[in-house]
């Protein structure tokens, strides 16, 4: 066994058996985390557009970014954390980048992403 | 002290209990053949040399392969002593991963990165000059005063210079062991331990 093999059996744990729908930048997901509240655990629903990806296997994490009471709020999740109860894909988006960063300067309509058909 | 040989694999992160990215670094840890039981009667003092990773004969000492030969194994690439293992171990007898279990501490032994000639700055943690201007000209990182001038008249020993840097034997203590995948005798120990992947390092507990 090599130590690139090592390490993937390693990783295995927690990135085998996840059943993420494939999203990108643009789309818009609807993230469940789960969040402890001393014993007791709960389910926080988090939904926005991703503005990024960052690929980078066990730990890939994800942008969204959502307008909360007028304020922009903007989240990074691991995407493998254990905390990360499912990933739910609400539209498709169609952008010609990779990352957004330019939505955070646009507010109302201006910040819309065109949806993605088919 | 009971330990095992191993190989740094090297670094990746898993998530602990509380969902937490925990920088972990995998070791290959044994199995470790018995190669040589040292005993006070014998030789003054108590032992056990492990022999770990393979290597072809051709390219073992003479001196060597009678060792190898005495514990009915295949020529070994490392051999080393532990003092004070907890249990008692006979020659030739293998000893695996199972030694350890999740969550305890261990040590790891390991040779550090040779770094080449570096300056105090990197090999000794001094702050170097701390400012560009106000006069500074090419001192930016250099070592200051050695010390007084007349009396004593000299350095003293031990003055920490520039110089060889890394190449050391490094032991970094009480590292927790996160996971342990027996059938491949991985050890996944949290943070970081001495020495570049492929390196040769001792795990004790």
């Amino acid at each position: 066994m090599n130590a690139v093999e090592a390490i993937k059996l390693v990783e295995s744990e927690f990135t085998a058996d996840k059943n993420f729908p494939t999203f990108i930048a643009g789309d818009t997901v609807n993230v469940y985390y789960k969040i402890k509240e001393g014993a007791k655990e709960r389910i926080q629903q988090y939904q926005g557009v991703v503005l990024q990806r960052r690929n980078a296997g066990i730990s890939s994490t994800f942008t969204v970014r959502k307008m909360s009471n007028g304020v922009g709020v903007e989240r990074i999740f691991p995407l493998f954390s254990p905390n990360i109860d499912k990933i739910e894909l609400v539209s498709r988006g169609k952008v010609r980048r990779a990352r957004l960063f330019y939505l955070r300067e646009l507010t109302g309509k201006k910040a819309r992403v065109k949806e993605r058909r088919g | 002290m009971s330990g095992l040989i191993g190989k740094k694999v090297g670094m990746t992160s898993i998530y602990d209990k509380n969902g937490k990215n925990v920088a972990c670094t995998i070791i290959e840890a044994g199995p470790c053949v018995v190669t040589q039981v040292k005993t006070t009667e014998k030789d003054g003092y108590t032992a056990v040399q492990l022999a770990f990773g393979d290597r072809k004969e051709k390219n073992t000492p003479a001196a060597q392969i009678g060792i190898f030969k005495k514990a009915n194994t295949t020529p070994k690439r490392k051999l080393v002593e532990f003092k004070g293992f907890l249990q008692t171990l006979e020659l030739g007898q293998t000893i695996s991963v199972d030694l350890f279990a999740e969550g305890e501490f261990v040590d790891v032994v390991g040779t550090s990165k040779g770094k080449g000639f570096q300056g105090v700055v990197k090999r000794h943690g001094f702050s170097g000059v701390g400012m560009q201007t106000h006069g500074q000209h090419n001192r930016l990182r250099a070592p200051g005063s050695l010390g007084a001038s007349s009396d004593p008249s000299r350095v003293f020993k031990g003055m920490r210079m520039a110089g060889r840097t890394g190449g050391d034997r490094v032991k970094k203590t009480n590292l927790e062991i996160l996971k342990i995948v027996k059938d491949q005798n991985l050890l996944v120990i949290k943070g970081s331990i001495p020495g570049s992947k492929g390196s040769i390092v001792f795990i004790e507990k």
